[in-house]
């Protein structure tokens, strides 16, 4: 913990919780056969239905309710095999039907829970408070014309997943880990693609302060629709401390609904609409309860993949990896499924050291995805094989792996062509040995009047008649062997 | 039940229909008489009843998650009073 923010009367403490929209992956909308595909021309995927056109009865796509499911059992939370859908009321240009279709008392998923893996180690727990499906808005664009706004209802319709998470978080760095832990489960799942930039998932926070050691929820601004992880920390961080100045001059918070400017860094009141919260909810009476029996959830629950939480206990159980180079690996799916394709035949830990240290260091600064990888993961693998069983030596690999950038070559045939292979043949190493001993008698006279140092220098000087080749280790033994004599 | 002048105001805001001031009177006596109709209901014992959303037995039907519909882009904007360009035209919204 430890986040306080000092002031003259107090010190405070923050309340945070964050609500998250998460686009589900389907191919057709929630209530009509129209296509969720992203950047398709103006209105081209709009049925009569997402352009709310009178008499339209909305018919539920069954994915969305599996994966709204799979998500729930992926955040270990309560299924709720009959839920309701509700009208919300209120009145915008990209809404036609003048109602969103979402739940309100009787969600799909009730309580669960999310483990954030903190940088020093530790485990923090913070509760989900709840998870509904709802139908997005259209889009608005604002700069095409003078004096009108344009409406693309391609996204009216789509399915998102409202994610809440109880009041638990306390810090702006938890609220970024809980961003990228439920990206990370959404992403394995394969429920949403978790993609912030693309607005496939959003996220609004509601931020209240109180003095520390008091259990109090004080007023609670809602900060909305921000859309990155690095946004959402500076805009609680500055929320926070407004609302710490407001208490500290003797103010009041209101409760009001705020946006995140992230060109200067703060947050300002969006003018309230009048009666923006009166959206009087009722059961839509187009659409009946959603109900499922038990063996529906027990199917999804069978079929669900490991989630980052199994795959890390795993990593460090099985393969003996730190956790935090286990949870660098499992963040990403795609990444922790190269390295397990790496560490299929070769040291493990070694595989690890070689995927985060080298083989993301490469990919950041090319600045792509594992996907892009110039180097495949069996050929890494292939290298790290070829260190341990001495044919190269590790200061050799680290040259043959850039040549695999480079190339994409196997590291068996960069090693071949350039002839790195490492001389492990005693007759070789004991020729180049003998060699050095008898030109350097005045050093060999040095070693053994006592200047067991001197073995270091030995060691170069044959590594040096072998371009390298020798290994280091064979080299000192066999030195020592013969110096001692 | 009855309603008085502001909150038929109120709800005339929220539904985007506007009533003259002087009309108000009058829709108030009529949506009091609609809801004093309805409230009848509360007349008939639903103790051991559970809370329902429909009238029927049936079902909600699922759809498969195929994509058989849009790619109408000019039916859509057909009634539209101010297309253009595939987008519809509205007064500016400003934020």
């Amino acid at each position: 913990m430890g986040y306080i923010i000092k002031g003259e009367k107090h010190n405070w403490e923050l309340v945070i919780g964050l609500e998250v929209h998460a686009q589900v992956i389907s191919k057709a909308k929630l209530f009509s056969g129209s296509s969720t595909d992203f950047g398709g021309g103006p209105n081209t995927q709009v049925s009569f239905i997402d352009a709310g056109m009178p008499g339209m009865l909305p018919v539920l796509n069954g994915h969305a309710v599996e994966q709204a499911v799979k998500t729930g059992l992926g955040l270990k939370a309560k299924i709720n095999r009959r839920s309701v859908f509700a009208r919300k009321n209120y009145f915008y240009a990209d809404m036609p039907q003048g109602y969103q279709i979402s739940q309100y008392d009787q969600p799909i998923v009730g309580e669960g829970t999310l483990v954030l893996d903190m940088p020093d180690g530790s485990l923090r727990e913070i509760g989900i408070e709840r998870l509904h499906l709802e139908q997005d808005a259209g889009k608005s664009i604002h700069d095409l014309h003078p004096h009108k706004s344009y409406i693309d209802l391609n996204r009216s319709g789509i399915p998102l997943m409202e994610i809440v998470s109880k009041p638990d978080i306390r810090t702006p760095e938890e609220a970024g880990i809980y961003l990228k832990k439920l990206r990370s489960i959404l992403r394995y799942l394969g429920t949403c693609d978790g993609n912030m930039e693309e607005g496939s998932m959003r996220c609004d926070a509601n931020v209240s302060v109180r003095p520390v050691g008091s259990t109090e929820l004080r007023t609670r601004c809602e900060i909305k629709n921000v859309n990155s992880v690095r946004f959402v920390m500076q805009a609680i961080e500055y929320e926070a401390r407004r609302q710490v100045d407001c208490y500290e001059s003797g103010g009041t918070v209101d409760q009001e609904t705020r946006l995140y400017d992230s060109n200067k860094g703060e947050t300002r009141s969006m003018r309230s609409k009048e009666f923006a919260h009166d959206y009087r909810y009722f059961p839509d009476p187009d659409l009946l309860p959603i109900e499922f029996d038990e063996a529906f959830v027990t199917r999804l629950q069978g079929a669900l993949p490991e989630l980052p939480d199994d795959k890390l206990a795993r990593f460090t159980k099985d393969f003996g990896l730190t956790a935090y180079d286990a949870g660098v690996l499992v963040a990403e799916k795609e990444n922790a499924e190269y390295f397990e394709e790496v560490a299929k035949g070769c040291d493990p830990k070694l595989a690890a050291n070689w995927v985060i240290t080298n083989l993301f260091g490469v990919l950041n600064k090319r600045g792509v995805e594992i996907g892009d990888s110039p180097v495949s993961a069996k050929n890494l693998g292939r290298l790290i094989e070829l260190i341990s069983d001495n044919t190269i030596s590790s200061r050799m690999a680290k040259e043959v792996f850039e040549a695999m950038v480079e190339t994409g070559k196997t590291p068996d045939a960069i090693v071949e062509e350039r002839g790195m292979k490492q001389i492990t043949d005693t007759g070789a190493i004991d020729a180049a040995v003998d060699k050095i001993i008898a030109e350097n008698a005045d050093k060999v006279a040095q070693y053994k009047s006592g200047k067991v140092q001197m073995l270091g220098w030995f060691v170069g000087q044959v590594m040096k008649a072998t371009q390298g080749k020798a290994n280091p280790a064979m080299c000192s033994d066999a030195l020592k062997k013969k110096l001692d004599a | 039940m009855s309603l008085d002048k502001a909150t038929v105001r109120r709800i005339a805001t929220l539904s985007r229909i506007e009533v003259a001031d002087a009309d108000l009177e009058v829709v108030a006596g009529q949506l009091s008489g609609i809801l004093n109709w309805i409230e009848q209901l509360k007349e008939v014992d639903t103790t051991d009843v559970a809370p329902m959303t429909g009238g029927t037995d049936l079902k909600l039907q699922w759809r498969p998650d195929v994509v058989n519909d849009g790619d109408k882009m000019e039916k859509v904007l057909a009634n539209a009073p101010d297309g253009h360009d595939g987008f519809f035209g509205v007064p500016k919204v400003v934020e």
